[in-house]
């Protein structure tokens, strides 16, 4: 929906109103802030926690480059791991 | 069985005395016998909205001292028979609010009232706390703002862990949510969220919808809460947030821009 009505926005050249902007806005920054009132579940940073002690055993890796995100999309639920390698890691 | 009702909403300014003054009001014209209490220890103000400013006498943490009774200290509304105001206290600061000092307090009031509504104070800090500590249902004050939606979902967490009801594993409050300042124009032009965005953001069953209106500082200015405002779009839609408390069906009113006559639009007023 979101990318139909920015379609529509491009090509009648206007900007996203404001509005959309709040909205979309709030909803990245609530997702993050709140989690256990958007009713994700409280695993969440146990889970964290483990796969960052899983991932340290065959890399260094900074403890802030682990991100574990749930988002709801209609029917499903989207559980996504976004884990960033330090550079210059050589395999074993 | 009587019922706490908290007012809140974590940011300031959002309507909450406003509210707490209307909706109160609004529960004793509908036969209820209503207390509404100020917990806003230091920055009293709930008194100047109801218009009983010059009758306090005694206040909140008077009664907590055991300085006054609460027979004393609750003020008659001189408009509504069964509706009493207990203020804050203007001169003491928040630490004379204790879990078992407000506890006391509310058990009394209990034994005679009908609904006992919390007005909260803006922030999270222990005036917040202890409005909404022993709450049956909240109201929750959102505008359609970014910091007042923000500041919303951070007070239902709040709710959802830190009142008795959560602490003791009771059955969880009561959460309602109340859209204050709306104005359907900028809405349709896509300059404020919509009703179906904040709800969607929240995820709070709505209870009204008040619309952006002069009649609230009117109101305020002579110290008559705004539901007393007969015929105007606030004080139905407030009366239609009690109603929908009530338990009874009312369609959501003052959603749309209004239409405006050929003559307004021939004349631009």
């Amino acid at each position: 929906m979101a990318l139909i009505n920015s379609l529509i926005d491009y090509l009648r050249g206007s900007k996203p109103k404001s509005a959309s902007v709040a909205k979309e806005r709030l909803q990245l920054i609530l997702a993050h802030e709140n989690p256990g009132r958007r009713g994700a579940p409280d695993y969440l940073p146990a889970l964290r926690q483990e796969l960052l002690a899983v991932i340290a055993k065959y890399v260094p890796i900074d403890p802030e480059q682990v991100k574990v995100h749930l988002d709801r999309q209609g029917d499903y639920d989207l559980l996504e791991l976004n884990i960033v390698l330090p550079e210059g890691v050589e395999q074993r | 069985m009587a019922k706490v009702v908290v007012i809140t909403s974590g940011k300031g300014g959002v309507g909450k005395t406003t509210t707490s003054a209307s909706f109160a009001s609004g529960l004793a014209m509908r036969g209820y016998k209503t207390a509404v209490l100020d917990f806003d220890v230091g920055l009293r103000n709930l008194d100047l909205i109801m218009g009983c400013e010059r009758r306090v006498v005694y206040d909140f943490v008077n009664v907590l001292t055991g300085e006054a009774t609460l027979t004393q200290a609750l003020i008659k509304d001189k408009r509504l028979d069964n509706l009493y105001v207990l203020p804050a206290s203007q001169t003491r600061d928040k630490d004379a609010l204790t879990k078992e000092g407000v506890e006391r307090v509310i058990n009394e009031l209990k034994e005679t009232f009908d609904y006992i509504v919390c007005d909260s104070p803006a922030g999270i800090e222990k005036g917040a706390l202890m409005a909404l500590y022993l709450a049956d249902e909240a109201i929750v004050v959102t505008n359609p703002e970014v910091s007042s939606v923000r500041d919303s979902d951070r007070i239902l967490g709040i709710l959802q862990a830190k009142s008795k009801r959560a602490e003791e594993g009771l059955e969880p409050m009561g959460e309602h949510l109340l859209i204050t300042r709306y104005s359907p124009k900028r809405v349709t032009l896509g300059e404020m969220l919509s009703v179906e965005d904040v709800q969607e953001i929240l995820r709070v069953p709505l209870i009204g919808v008040i619309p952006e209106s002069e009649q609230v500082l009117q109101a305020s200015n002579s110290g008559s809460p705004v539901i007393h405002a007969d015929s105007t779009d606030v004080a139905e839609a407030y009366r239609d947030v009690v109603a929908r408390f009530l338990g009874e069906e009312r369609p959501m009113r003052f959603l749309q821009p209004e239409k405006r006559g050929i003559l307004q639009r021939l004349f631009g007023t």
